[in-house]
């Protein structure tokens, strides 16, 4: 397939910048942090964006969604990462949605995946027990148990934990990981909320013997893994493109101002020092662009080596969209360490994005092990 | 079938019967690239056999009009006959400064005659052409070149030196900037030349590099006679058509950093040379800056893919030639270093490895060059830095 968009996904880029840059530029971002929104999120803004069909974009057209796969959705990412919008479309319509695809029965999905289209429900994926991302490593146990499964431990820094009506959390299941779907308040689980450098939240998930009945388990008993590791992929694509976006958006941010910005009486974009960073910024942008539409092109196709592509999109953006934030501070020089100028904004949301999922040095290792070295 | 599947059929069909089974194996140094050229020999029979089927059919040079004796392929059957030659393992029957430069040039700008005299000895290999471009004080200032054809009625006279003529003293023709104007500004009195290099007056030297090989020459002209119909372009407007052939230069140059059909992975060696401990690289650190590496190349590839695409859905690219061809570079450059670090002190033997050449080093000194020919890497990111970032000069 030609790496390249198509005419459908011309328009629905057209229609999330234009929609982004009226109804949540990144004063919205500000205007959330200084208002003191406990959830750190715009339930209007949600519901807005559910008219605009975007939770729906990748459910299947049976269950109410519109079906225009990873290639869609990752472009509305990126316009995001642009404008750094805080919104369930990470937690809920990608990776929620990607878990349920994958694993989800008629009836889970037929249940499910309506509201999801609708931005009725919101989801989150409890995988991580670790400060450091090991979605291998599970202590959490769950148990068979009369009609079900009783389950126990602690997940941490579950991304959208804070807002999500459903978690799907991983568990050992005595011979693997098996997958369940667990309602944010069933008894027994407890909510930790904590606020995120970049103004958002996250959450510690306690689970203390939930009982869930036999339909909560997600997939096949003990053949969660793989599943796992498949939606991941799928939510590091996610990631990535909203990492190109914002990436971009920093870097031309950084242009504009330094063509602007003047000192020993000539603006300093004009310097070498300068230039040749940016030039070679460009370039790895260029290549950033390359990997993403590629990446997501592979998800929808369900290519063999999507792990190897994932993790080595993951790892790319990780490192080029973390130099373009720092340049992006740097260039500025003062006025980008302050924090009325919004500048800084795109450093700290990079690093939550970063650490999401695996990082560099996580993805680095991935990418080596997948190519059997 | 639709048309592009029959062609791809066929093409499979005539691979499969013409193909040498010797030239379906990797590359095992540069000495295995087919020049072509009047001073060119072949180091196997299968090689020469491979050169003319394939210059047969035109397929040296896929895409040129078939007038000329290229393939008249289109751009989705030239994709085709790159993915069926790569799919057997096909090496490349022709490797040549004709083919990715000069031809080009000639295809856009040349005359009609000059078009039928020099494209089909190109497609047949049998003339390899030198490029006269950098000279002793013209290096990244190239407009500033001196070398001077002096208008002499019904020809040129041409006096002075070009330097890093790449293979110089394989060259049988140039193509070369000389100044035929002294009076205009430096970008427009340069023109682009050809001639014979047999014709009196040329003299070539090699040029060592640290490698301890000389893939270069100095070249100097003593009033060597150059006709005027062979004058590619206008006359004093040069520069147009040198611009246009650097293009071309940094796109063949940025390709490199991606490994040649049917060379080995870096991983692949890494392993060899280092062994593995519970399945990973027995050396962290090393392994880091591999992965690094193949991403990289991996995302390299693909933007060259992409950029193709855009290309054809009718994309202006422009300067983006001058990042691949940065980009490119220091990836090969830092390919080399990474086999160095691989070899350790086995790839200081300057007569060590398979043919005892000391092709490990030597690859690696001469990899330095890479940021600096075609156009430096500091050139490169200048020109992106205003052509395509708009930042002021």
């Amino acid at each position: 397939m030609a790496l390249i968009l198509n005419e459908e996904q011309q328009m629905l880029q057209d229609a999330a910048r234009d929609f982004l840059a009226e109804r949540a530029p990144l004063a919205h971002l500000r205007e959330l942090r200084d208002t003191d929104n406990e959830e750190r999120l715009s339930r209007e803004l949600w519901a807005e964006m559910a008219e605009m069909g975007w939770p729906a974009i990748l459910v299947p057209e049976e269950h109410g969604g519109l079906g225009y796969g990873y290639g869609g959705l990752g472009i509305v990412l990126e316009q995001t990462g642009r404008t750094l919008t805080p919104s369930p479309l990470l937690g809920t319509a990608l990776t929620g949605v990607a878990a349920l695809a994958a694993a989800g029965s008629g009836a889970q999905c037929a249940e499910i995946l309506p509201k999801v289209a609708a931005g009725e429900l919101l989801l989150a994926l409890a995988c991580d027990e670790t400060a450091r991302h090991d979605p291998g490593f599970v202590s959490c146990k769950a148990e068979s148990s009369e009609n079900g499964f009783t389950i126990s431990g602690r997940k941490v820094a579950v991304h959208d934990g804070h807002a999500a009506d459903l978690l799907i959390v991983s568990a050992d299941t005595g011979n693997g990981i098996s997958l369940f779907l667990v309602p944010a308040d069933s008894e027994g689980v407890t909510v930790e909320r904590y606020p995120v450098l970049d103004i958002g939240a996250a959450a510690n998930v306690l689970l203390d013997e939930v009982r869930l009945p036999g339909s909560a388990l997600l997939g096949p008993l003990d053949g969660g893994g793989d599943i796992l590791n498949q939606v991941l992929d799928a939510a590091r694509v996610g990631i990535a493109a909203e990492m190109l976006g914002l990436a971009q958006e920093v870097f031309e941010r950084t242009m504009d101002y330094i063509k602007q910005r003047k000192q020993f009486g000539v603006p300093v974009g004009g310097f070498q020092g300068l230039q040749h960073r940016a030039a070679e910024l460009y370039a790895e942008i260029e290549l950033c662009k390359s990997l993403v539409i590629k990446a997501l092109q592979s998800l929808d196709e369900g290519a063999d080596d999507m792990a190897e592509l994932a993790s080595a999109t993951k790892a790319k953006l990780c490192e080029t969209a973390h130099s373009a934030a720092n340049e992006g501070i740097q260039m500025h020089g003062g006025i980008g360490m302050t924090d009325e100028f919004d500048i800084g904004f795109f450093l700290k949301r990079c690093q939550i994005l970063e650490s999401l999922y695996g990082d560099r040095y996580f993805h680095h290792d991935r990418f080596a092990r997948l190519r059997n070295y | 079938m639709s048309n592009l599947d029959q062609f791809r059929a066929e093409t499979r069909e005539w691979l499969e019967a013409n193909c040498p089974p010797a030239m379906r194996s990797p590359y095992r140094s540069e000495a295995d690239l087919c020049w072509g050229g009047r001073k060119f020999e072949f180091q196997s029979e299968e090689q020469r056999l491979w050169l003319e089927r394939m210059a047969e059919k035109g397929w040296t040079a896929p895409t040129w009009p078939s007038e000329y004796g290229g393939g008249g392929l289109n751009r989705e059957q030239a994709k085709i006959l790159k993915q069926e030659m790569e799919r057997i393992g096909a090496r490349q029957p022709l490797y040549s400064f004709g083919l990715f430069m000069i031809g080009p040039a000639l295809l856009k700008f040349g005359s009609e005659a000059l078009k039928q005299q020099h494209l089909p000895p190109i497609i047949r290999g049998e003339i390899h052409w030198a490029q006269g471009y950098s000279e002793p004080n013209a290096g990244s200032d190239l407009a500033s070149l001196q070398a001077r054809a002096e208008d002499k009625g019904d020809h040129y006279l041409l006096n002075g030196s070009k330097v890093w003529t790449s293979y110089g003293d394989r060259g049988d023709w140039m193509f070369c900037l000389v100044r035929t104007n002294t009076e205009a500004p430096k970008h427009k009195g340069i023109s682009l030349v050809l001639f014979d290099m047999t014709t009196p007056g040329v003299t070539v030297k090699p040029i060592k590099l640290i490698s301890g090989k000389s893939p270069f020459t100095e070249t100097i002209f003593d009033n060597v006679r150059v006709e005027k119909d062979q004058v590619v372009g206008e006359v004093d407007d040069g520069w147009t058509v040198a611009k246009y052939l650097l293009t071309h230069e940094r796109e063949m140059i940025g390709g490199t950093g991606l490994a040649r059909t049917g060379s080995r992975n870096l991983s692949e060696r890494a392993i060899d040379a280092l062994g593995t401990r519970d399945g990973v690289l027995d050396h962290p650190a090393l392994r880091a800056d591999i992965a690094k590496f193949e991403i990289d190349s991996k995302a390299l590839a693909l933007t060259l893919e992409r950029f193709r695409d855009e290309a054809k859905a009718g994309a202006s690219l422009g300067a983006v030639s001058s990042m691949l061809k940065y980009y490119g570079t220091e990836l090969n450059m830092r390919r080399q270093e990474l086999l160095m670090a691989i070899g350790g002190s086995e790839a200081l033997n300057w007569e060590g490895g398979e043919n005892g050449a000391g092709d490990l080093p030597r690859a690696w000194l001469r990899s330095r060059g890479n940021s600096i020919e075609g156009g430096t890497s500091e050139i490169q990111l200048n020109i992106v830095a205003k052509r395509i970032l708009g930042l002021p000069s």
